[in-house]
């Protein structure tokens, strides 16, 4: 992960309007070069180390979050899948769940964590509901900042932080209930939250579109910035893009891995006796608008904004809270980065 | 119904007589009831009428029925209301619970008089907003239970007044709990409401929002939710069973697929040129009243056309009985009433099966051993009361005794003066005495020289 860090502190840059008397502009080349073989350089690096991606899924039991993460990677990697417990009791507390796997796509290796959380929400009490899941969260970002500060560093630091928490909002058709409401306040300050309407099969065309309003109303309501965070858009490009997607979400999915006959092609979705629910068909579900809004345009800025954001907002608060030292009990490293905050 | 109607009975005629004879020397004989005795008219008599009387009557009444709603807010239960009965109890000017959000669990009522083909139904929704709703759950159940025992307790008092006109039957008939359609099964806490109201209410379990829910899904889930009712021992309201094939079969096609899948509507959408409730969804239209894609039907005709009676019936004769047997066992001789562990599962639904006469037996025994301690108690204070007073006696007496020495001693003491006095006195009278004698002695003395003086011849 650390590899990829020097790049996007690149970005900000490329397209910034030099302020510096030193840097001439567009001064020409006088033949071919060949800096911009740095990508395929780099595309070669990527591949052959691979990369991983961690994602958290929160939500009551029932709600679709295995089935979902199932589609979405089109492959078995959810908890239920590598489990041999079929029928499972509800846990008394809410219990945290990882489970690892590696798909490859194109020559790409992508080492996937599916972060589960049985039990969320479905206690009668539920006040304590998101102190393991917090813990859990912070959890790795120390493991990241001891693996870090460390003298004699790793070459490629294990990354487990979460890049990514699905919050899957329950589709009452009413608003969003309390329980939801305090745990994304508690943790859109730790961890991207991309909030998503479960099962919105249940809910037609006019219902589904009012909720969503609804739904948005209270999250500005509340203070609650889900990812994209409008506060982190770094140039009109990316805000104008954040924008559009920010209007539409939470997305409202469904999810499915049974495949069925209509119209001569298979597709992926759930038979009902009145028709059948198309997962990848925009007008039925906007599965297909998340799985591209997460995997193919916004997968590396999700562990970029983890990385660059929130871990550092946990490693300053920690090295803060110990005095400006770095929290191992090695006594002679010293402060070897410079906070940017 | 007395003993002596029999079945077949009517004009009493000679053969029906002599049978009577046999039946009563039997009944003399054996001390037992012999079966009814089934006899043929031999004419139309025209009792087969009374159906017909009750069903003027009735109708003429009017039925009331009181039906509770129960489940978190947004499964649909204004809907599925509105659709059950085919009015608009909530609509736009008068908006469903569910519209305002509540901070903690309440308990609201809606009348609704309805009509069709000249009977009067006085239907009573009574609705929970705010059941579940909260980060925390504990206790959300209590306003629920509260608002039954209070109708109950109504309907005894209005049962034990002296002027019974007037009888409103405001008792929960029913109770519609709408399940969550997650597809795994029941949540801690549909199972820890369904366990503290089913001795009080018929619980008819509902499986909300059903079209979120494939075939095989649903039928998973339905056996999933039967046998977790099952280990937990709750008991739903169960369908009587009948003697009707008819009917029967009826009732075990309904057994099958409980619990309820349903699903409402509001809004009345054309498919195939009909006109059908239901809900459009760009791959398809679900209907309301399709059979195929839900159990409203069967809810409906359950609830409203066959066993609303039986419902109520149910409500009267074993929920409230149960109530009512609580609460009066509960109050003791002195008329305290006991009943203060409201709230948690009371000691009561433990010792269901002890008679009102075992605990009338307890009671006295308790009383007994009250008295008998009583007893003690005072005994003992008696002792303590004897003892005060004998000391307090014995003071008086050394008391007494010690003023009688005291006065003693005073007597003594004036006797002595006194004779002091007297010594004084018997010297003073000696003395005078003395001097009298003296005197008397110089008198004579001084008589005797006047005399000699006289002799002498001397007197001038």
């Amino acid at each position: 992960m650390s590899e990829v860090v020097p790049e996007p502190r690149q970005k900000p840059t490329v397209p910034a309007k030099p302020t510096c008397a030193n840097i001439s502009m567009g001064s020409q080349l006088l033949g071919y070069v060949g800096i911009d073989t740095i990508i395929e350089q780099m595309r070669k690096k990527t591949m052959k180390t691979g990369f991983d991606f961690n994602i958290m899924v929160v939500g009551q039991s029932g709600l679709g979050k295995s089935t979902l993460v199932n589609t979405l990677f089109k492959s078995q990697v959810s908890r239920k899948s590598s489990s041999w417990n079929r029928e499972e009791k509800i846990p008394k507390t809410v219990e945290i769940k990882a489970v690892n796997h590696v798909i490859e796509e194109g020559g790409v290796k992508m080492k996937l964590t599916v972060i589960d959380t049985p039990g969320f929400g479905d206690q009668i009490n539920n006040e304590n509901c998101c102190d393991p899941i917090e813990k859990y969260i912070n959890e790795q970002y120390e493991k990241f900042l001891k693996e870090e500060v460390n003298i004699a560093r790793k070459k490629r630091i294990p990354d487990t932080r979460v890049h990514c928490c699905m919050y899957f909002i329950s589709p009452t058709g009413h608003s969003l209930r309390p329980l939801d409401v305090e745990f994304m306040r508690h943790l859109s300050k730790v961890v991207n939250i991309i909030p998503v309407i479960a099962k919105s099969d249940t809910m037609t065309v006019e219902e589904k579109h009012d909720f969503k309003q609804r739904v948005r109303k209270e999250l500005e309501f509340n203070g609650i910035e889900f990812y994209p965070q409008k506060e982190f858009d770094e140039d009109m490009e990316d805000k104008a893009e954040n924008d559009k997607i920010r209007e539409m979400m939470p997305f409202a999915v469904v999810g499915s891995d049974k495949e069925y006959q209509v119209n001569g092609k298979r597709v992926l979705g759930r038979k009902t006796p009145w028709g059948v629910v198309e997962v990848e068909n925009l007008n039925h579900c906007e599965f297909g608008l998340l799985r591209d809004f997460l995997i193919r345009s916004h997968l590396q800025d999700l562990k970029e904004v983890t990385h660059n954001i929130h871990y550092e907002t946990y490693r300053a608060k920690r090295l803060n809270d110990n005095g400006g030292l770095p929290p191992v009990n090695n006594p002679d490293s010293e402060e070897q980065h410079e906070s940017n905050l | 119904m007395s003993v002596r109607v029999k079945v077949g009975g009517g004009v009493p005629r000679e053969r029906d007589g002599e049978c009577r004879f046999a039946i009563h020397r039997q009944e003399k004989r054996l001390g037992t009831v012999a079966p009814w005795q089934q006899k043929n008219l031999e004419g139309y008599v025209g009792f087969a009428n009374l159906p017909n009387q009750v069903y003027r009557k009735s109708v003429k009444r009017g039925f009331e029925f009181t039906l509770m709603v129960v489940g978190e807010s947004g499964l649909g239960k204004s809907t599925l209301i509105n659709s059950l009965f085919l009015t608009d109890l909530y609509s736009s000017e008068y908006p469903g619970p569910s519209h305002r959000i509540k901070k903690t669990v309440q308990v609201e009522q809606s009348k609704v008089l309805i009509k069709e083909g000249g009977v009067q139904l006085l239907l009573t929704i009574v609705d929970t907003p705010g059941f579940g709703d909260a980060v925390d759950n504990s206790n959300c159940w209590q306003p629920v239970i509260d608002h039954i025992d209070s109708k109950f307790e109504d309907y005894l008092n209005a049962e034990s007044r002296v002027n019974r006109r007037q009888m409103p039957d405001n008792r929960v008939h029913c109770c519609l709990y709408f399940i969550a359609p997650s597809g795994h099964g029941l949540k801690p806490l549909d199972i820890e409401f369904m366990k503290r109201l089913h001795e009080k209410v018929n619980i008819i379990p509902l499986i909300a929002k059903a079209d979120t829910l494939t075939p095989e899904e649903c039928q998973q889930f339905k056996k999933q939710i039967m046998k977790e009712i099952q280990d937990h021992k709750i008991k739903i309201y169960e369908f009587p069973e009948t003697d009707d094939e008819e009917e029967s079969k009826i009732v075990k096609k309904i057994k099958d697929r409980l619990p309820l899948a349903v699903v409402g509507s509001n809004t009345i959408i054309e498919v195939n040129g009909k006109r059908v409730r239901g809900r459009q969804y760009p791959w398809g239209v679900a209907e309301v009243e399709n059979g195929e894609h839900c159990d409203f039907t069967i809810l409906r005709n359950m609830l409203i056309r066959t066993h609303m009676q039986d419902l109520k019936d149910v409500t009267n004769n074993v929920h409230y009985e149960n109530y009512r047997s609580r609460k009066l066992a509960a109050v003791t001789y002195n008329g305290v009433d006991n009943n203060k562990n409201k709230g948690q599962l009371t000691k009561y639904d433990t010792v269901e099966g002890i008679s009102p006469l075992a605990q009338m037996e307890e009671e006295r025994r308790e009383h007994v051993a009250k008295m008998k301690k009583m007893e003690m108690e005072m005994e003992q204070v008696f002792e303590m009361k004897v003892k005060e007073k004998i000391q307090k006696l014995k003071d008086s007496e050394t008391e007494l005794q010690r003023r009688h020495e005291q006065m003693k001693k005073n007597l003594e003491a004036q006797h002595k003066e006194l004779e002091e006095k007297r010594r004084q006195y018997e010297e003073e009278k000696a003395s005078w005495e003395n001097q009298q004698r003296m005197l008397e002695q110089q008198k004579l003395d001084a008589s005797r020289t006047l005399e000699k003086n006289k002799k002498k011849g001397k007197i001038f």
